[in-house]
């Protein structure tokens, strides 16, 4: 392949838009998912991206904005998949699976019955590049904007309670507050980018960057710089591959970020698998 | 004056507290005052409320019935048992010192910060180990990771669950030495132990605990065949050696080997501790 056919797309204002909507998603997601996999809340992650379609089908059938209308239902799910994780009243994985899929059946049922307003169901499952508009860049940028802010002001209370909540606690730091407050970052990332990475393969980008990223470091501060660039490389990467291929946006990232994966997997041999081994032991994450 | 507020030398002081998880009671009418710079262990059977009275202390479990009082602005550090630790987590010695900091909110410590982290590293004898994974560290050393996290905070009373379960002898010495210096120091002590021999009769001060306090006092008062029968529910025997209580499982101890044979004697020369004596 020429470089002029690899930089043919970047002619069109669509590619370009979607290309830095990928490369800031794969970012997002990348940073935000250092906290869903240490945290061991990938299943809130892949459950919160099935519960949003919900709200997408709802939004279309009331003719509300669907960035509105998914956003308050996904920041509700949100809310109460976090409070049923926190009380520990039921099994967690339980209350969360009856929640997400059955929003997520709401919205396939709504959708069947009331037709999806103009918007392509299709491509919020499997992400698409085609609609990618100024406006859901902005939206992408602000959020990202956000949850850096977050993250950066609130490092070290993230960092403790994520680490050791109990002795976080004692040591002033509000970890109900905090996780509340990473479950609406967590939300509002997955609302922003499922456009171009699809509800069904979030999740896979929540956790393939914050992996790798383990496997190459044994420092918090490292893991979090590398799982950014790794999901900015990867959205990058795997949306330009998405145009030449002609596949949907969201498994090309995925693919590509599968594809780092396995060539860090190579690389660092045990070390590197029994660092991402002891994330799965003790979060239950890498289960998208 | 604050009602809150403990008084006179106490650091904290507990009236009267009952504490329950749902309908069971965990702590039942308990007494406990630690005062500036006293070593206390907390010893009783599994169950027995000890981790809940520390979490007591610390405000996370509040009673239904009592009070704690506590000395306006003291400050406490919690070391959790490091059984509860994920050792797996991706952090560096200095990263989890650092997690106790105060105050600065940039992610990355200030200069004064970090020389504050070197000085305490160094003092617990970890001085170039900052830059090492938390689980590349001997059993020793992680304790005592845990240790300069809590003395970053500066606290006047640290509160220790379990400092020594499953940690070898050596190791058990290693973090008794650092507690015993500590404490020389000044700094308040509270911590649990099941280990009545390694731990608790190496501590000034002792409160047997079973939901309520069976007794306090200096280890050579408390630990009598009473009041560990009372706290244990199980019959002990206490034996002196080298001036130090020696307690025994009574079971353990008079039951008959494989093939009927008495355990021969112990060649140590132990006096029986009569709870009268």
């Amino acid at each position: 392949m020429s470089l002029d056919q690899l930089l043919h797309p970047f002619q069109f204002e669509f590619f370009v838009n979607g290309l830095i909507v990928a490369t800031l998603s794969g970012a997002l997601c990348g940073l935000v998912g250092v906290y869903v996999v240490l945290k061991g809340m990938s299943y809130i992650g892949h459950g919160l991206s099935h519960a949003i379609f919900g709200g997408f089908a709802a939004s279309a059938l009331l003719g509300v904005n669907f960035f509105l209308g998914a956003g308050a239902w996904g920041f509700a799910a949100a809310m109460m998949i976090n409070g049923v994780t926190r009380r520990r009243a039921i099994g967690s994985d339980a209350a969360i699976g009856v929640i997400t899929t059955a929003s997520f059946a709401i919205g396939v049922a709504l959708i069947k019955r009331y037709g999806s307003g103009g918007k392509n169901p299709d491509s919020l499952l499997f992400g698409q590049i085609l609609g990618v508009s100024r406006g859901d860049v902005w939206l992408l940028a602000a959020v990202m904007l956000a949850a850096v802010g977050v993250i950066f002001f609130l490092y070290r209370p993230l960092l403790f309670s994520t680490f050791d909540p109990e002795v976080a606690e004692v040591s002033g730091v509000a970890t109900a507050r905090v996780d509340a407050l990473l479950t609406l970052v967590l939300a509002a990332s997955i609302l922003a980018t499922m456009t171009v990475l699809g509800v069904t393969l979030v999740a896979a980008t929540l956790v393939i960057p914050a992996v790798v990223a383990r496997m190459l470091t044994d420092s918090f501060g490292r893991m979090l710089i590398l799982a950014t660039a790794i999901g900015a490389v990867c959205g990058f990467v795997g949306m330009n591959l998405s145009y030449h291929l002609d596949i949907p946006s969201g498994p090309m990232i995925v693919l590509t970020g599968a594809a780092v994966f396995s060539a860090v997997f190579a690389a660092t041999g045990r070390r590197g698998l029994r660092r991402a081994a002891a994330i799965h032991e003790h979060s239950g994450a890498v289960t998208a | 004056m604050n009602p809150l507020e403990a008084h006179g030398g106490d650091l904290v002081r507990l009236d009267r507290v009952t504490c329950r998880y749902g309908s069971e009671p965990v702590l039942v009418n308990v007494d406990l005052a630690v005062a500036r710079g006293e070593f206390v262990g907390v010893v009783g059977p599994s169950g027995s409320g000890k981790t809940t009275l520390l979490r007591t202390i610390m405000g996370v479990v509040t009673p239904v019935v009592g009070s704690v009082r506590r000395t306006a602005g003291v400050s406490l550090a919690y070391v959790p048992q490091t059984e509860t630790v994920n050792w797996d987590f991706p952090v560096t010695v200095a990263e989890c010192v650092l997690m106790a900091r105060r105050g600065r909110t940039l992610p990355w410590p200030s200069r004064s910060e970090r020389a504050e982290v070197s000085r305490i590293l160094e003092r617990l004898g970890l001085g170039n180990l900052e830059r090492r994974h938390i689980r590349q560290l001997s059993g020793g050393q992680q304790q005592r990771v845990f240790i300069a996290r809590a003395l970053l905070r500066r606290p006047q009373l640290l509160l220790m669950d379990e400092p020594t379960a499953g940690v070898d002898v050596k190791t058990r010495h290693e973090i008794l030495h650092v507690l015993h210096e500590l404490n020389g120091d000044g700094l308040a002590i509270v911590l649990t132990t099941h280990d009545l021999n390694g731990v608790a009769a190496h501590l000034p001060q002792l409160v047997c605990l079973n939901r309520e306090v069976i007794a306090t006092g200096k280890s050579a008062e408390v630990l009598t065949p009473e009041v560990l029968e009372q706290t244990y529910g199980a019959p002990m025997d206490v034996l002196e050696h080298a001036g130090m209580p020696l307690v025994v499982d009574r079971y353990e101890h008079n039951a008959p080997v494989a093939g009927g044979q008495a355990k021969p004697p112990n060649v140590v020369p132990f006096t029986r501790r009569d709870a009268a004596s």
